[in-house]
């Protein structure tokens, strides 16, 4: 019953101090966990797009100044100028001089004839006039190609101006550097996965990527998830590991710059400081159960020592109470037990003295009379001992202090009831210690507790067995225990055993005086006497008397 | 009792038992009376006083415990007053050693424990006697040498 109290209190406290510990240590490690991956996210997410917009500014910023080269060039030559091929090659040449990375330049009149051309390839003698972007230019003015082979079989794609010429119409036509313009778009590739490309608005690379695919091949890239602007999209690659993508717009929207980089890859320093924090948080939480627990088994334990320690104290306490009153009222007992034991024994003497007389002298029933008479006298006899026992006991109580050497009383007292106890086959051994002071105590009254232990041990061994006597010295106290192999005493006995009138001998036997006796001399002798003992396996009583110093004499 | 002295019959033997337990100084006073001794019983302190003053004794019987009169060591007192050379013997039950020890104190010749045994007391009272005798000699013979000077 105590037990399972003492086991529900340690689980309450463990589980509300864990709760109270680590709720809040979890709450904050798990903020801090998914705040810090959040903020990084963004982070990572907002240099990617910041990355995505500056190239594609660079890249339209190139395609920009070729337009502004070309359209510039257009502007200021008159078509008759340009279809003379040297003066066509002059101009390329000089367009070409500082970085402009044309590969060739031709102009086409308005039925889409090529009328002069400047470049590698033999491509001269083809019309236009069918070609999409042919209408688009003549229409808008100004017009960039997406990337494809051509009559030319390369990719690469083409810048073309339209200039108004009083009623002259022509185009001014130069195909852009593929490889110079794919440097531009991969210098963003960065890192170990990083990828940077153009697509166009149906997923087809412009550019050639770093990983996934060939130029003019199909993206894995859906343009229409990009918004207008600059737009960071996570999605799965193809090795299945997620990937962020930057894209960003240009050219009319027509060009689509994409960015990409592996998730894993820019996040292994998130990664690293939240294994590192998960460790800290886990090793926090294993510190703080294993105080808790320790700290509180430790208060438990002290709990249930101090709890047992003031049931002790209770019990002696009780006990001491118990006694005295059962002393009090003995004496109280005793007192008018003796007033009317003296008047019957006056009774009887005085009957003795008249049957003296001759008249009874003569009776038949004389000899009656003497053993009736007899009998009570016999009787009052015993109960006026019983009271003078316990009077007697009462009244010398205070004891007389003098030099005592307990192992001498015992020697003593062994001595006294050694002829009983081999006539009962009984041994009785003595395990004194040599070091035991002497002491100021009471000499006749330790010999009767001892007598008292010593007769009783006997008593119960009944026939064949031992006794032991054993003397010890521990601090301020000497313990003297008399241990005995007879058959025990259950335990509704033992919280009796020092009872007054209690007894377990026959009817007769014993007053049931002795212990209690015992005990009123060891307490008032500042000691304590006490008893253990199982049914079956014997008894042993401990005295603990203080020692005292003998005043130097 | 005759209490002879010298081979002379000297005197008879006078005993006071005061105690307020009646039928306990009934029997003794009679138990007593039927050994020739000269016995009155007296229940009360105060009673006891009384016929001290108009009696000698040798010898007092008195019980130190008698609640509700006069206690014993009260009237113990007293009656070194009236009569000094009266032998006092105490009974005591418990709780009065210590008051029989006072007793002793005060003049008593000896005490006894409760219940008594009348061989004890009548052993007792001899000794009080030889004892008052003594005295009484003694006293009578200082007062024949002041007669003689």
């Amino acid at each position: 019953m105590k037990k399972t109290l003492y086991s529900s209190l340690r689980r309450k406290i463990i589980f509300l101090t864990l709760a109270v510990s680590l709720a809040p240590l979890i709450l904050l490690g798990a903020t801090i966990y998914y705040q810090f991956e959040k903020m990084y996210k963004e982070k990572i997410e907002e240099q990617i797009k910041y990355r995505s917009q500056a190239q594609a500014e660079a890249v339209d910023r190139f395609l920009k100044a070729r337009m502004a080269i070309l359209g510039s060039m257009a502007d200021t030559h008159s078509f008759w100028e340009l279809t003379d091929e040297n003066r066509l090659s002059q101009l390329f040449q000089i367009m070409n001089l500082r970085q402009g990375n044309f590969v060739d330049l031709g102009v086409i009149d308005n039925i889409g004839q090529h009328r002069a051309y400047v470049g590698p390839y033999e491509i001269k003698k083809f019309n236009y006039f069918h070609e999409p972007w042919f209408d688009e230019v003549m229409s808008k003015g100004i017009y960039i190609s997406n990337v494809y082979t051509g009559y030319r079989k390369l990719p690469h794609f083409i810048i073309a101006v339209r200039r108004q010429e009083n009623q002259q119409t022509w185009i001014l036509r130069a195909t852009i550097d593929p490889e110079v313009f794919g440097e531009i778009v991969r210098s963003a590739q960065v890192g170990k996965t990083g990828d940077a490309y153009i697509v166009n608005s149906e997923g087809i690379f412009q550019t050639l990527p770093r990983f996934d695919g060939e130029i003019l091949s199909k993206s894995m890239i859906q343009p229409s998830l990009f918004g207008s602007g600059t737009t960071v999209i996570t999605a799965g690659s193809k090795n299945g590991k997620h990937s962020l993508y930057a894209g960003s717009w240009l050219k009319n929207n027509k060009w689509l710059l994409v960015i990409s980089q592996e998730v894993s890859d820019e996040m292994e320093n998130l990664f690293a400081t939240q294994y590192m924090e998960i460790i800290i948080i886990l090793s926090g939480v294993m510190a703080i159960i294993l105080t808790t627990v320790l700290t509180t088994r430790m208060t438990i334990n002290r709990l249930i020592s101090n709890d047992s320690r003031m049931n002790e104290l209770n019990a002696q306490l009780m006990q001491s109470d118990k006694l005295a009153a059962l002393g009090k009222m003995a004496a109280g007992v005793a007192h008018e037990i003796n007033n009317p034991l003296a008047v019957i024994l006056q009774k009887t003497g005085w009957m003795e003295d008249l049957l003296l007389e001759e008249d009874f002298q003569a009776s038949s029933n004389l000899e009656e009379f003497k053993v009736s008479i007899r009998k009570i006298e016999e009787h009052v006899e015993r109960a006026r001992k019983v009271v003078h026992n316990m009077l007697g006991y009462a009244r010398k109580m205070e004891p007389h202090l003098e030099d005592v050497d307990i192992n001498d009383t015992i020697n003593q007292t062994v001595s006294l009831l050694e002829n009983y106890a081999r006539n009962n086959n009984i041994d009785i051994q003595t395990d004194l210690s040599s070091r035991l002071p002497i002491i100021a105590s009471d000499q006749a009254q330790l010999q009767q507790v001892f007598l008292n232990l010593i007769s009783n041990a006997i008593d119960a061994i009944e026939k064949e067995g031992l006794v032991e006597i054993s003397s010890r010295l521990s601090d301020a106290f000497i313990t003297v225990s008399v241990k005995d192999d007879g058959p025990g005493i259950p335990e509704d006995k033992q919280k009796r055993i020092f009872d007054p009138f209690f007894t377990t001998k026959e009817a007769g036997k014993g007053t049931g005086l002795g212990l209690w006796v015992s005990y009123s001399i060891i307490e008032k002798l500042g000691g304590k006497i006490g008893l253990k003992s199982d049914v079956g396996k014997g008894a042993t009583f401990t005295v603990e008397i203080p020692v005292t110093t003998p005043e130097k004499k | 009792m005759t209490i002879i002295q010298n081979g002379v019959i000297m005197e008879r033997f006078k005993v006071l038992v005061v105690d307020d337990e009646q039928d306990f100084l009934e029997t003794l006073v009679n138990r007593l009376k039927k050994r020739d001794i000269d016995t009155i019983g007296a229940a009360s302190g105060e009673e006891a006083l009384k016929i001290m003053q108009d009696n000698l004794f040798d010898a007092v019987v008195l019980d130190i415990k008698m609640p509700g009169g006069m206690d014993g060591i009260e009237t113990l007192r007293e009656m070194k007053k009236i009569q000094p050379l009266a032998e006092i013997v105490l009974l005591t039950g418990h709780g009065s050693v210590e008051t029989s020890i006072e007793g002793l104190k005060l003049g008593a010749f000896d005490y006894l424990l409760k219940p008594i045994k009348l061989e004890e007391l009548l052993v007792k009272l001899s000794l009080a006697f030889e004892k008052k005798d003594l005295h009484s000699h003694k006293i009578r013979n200082l007062k024949i040498k002041e007669l003689l000077r």
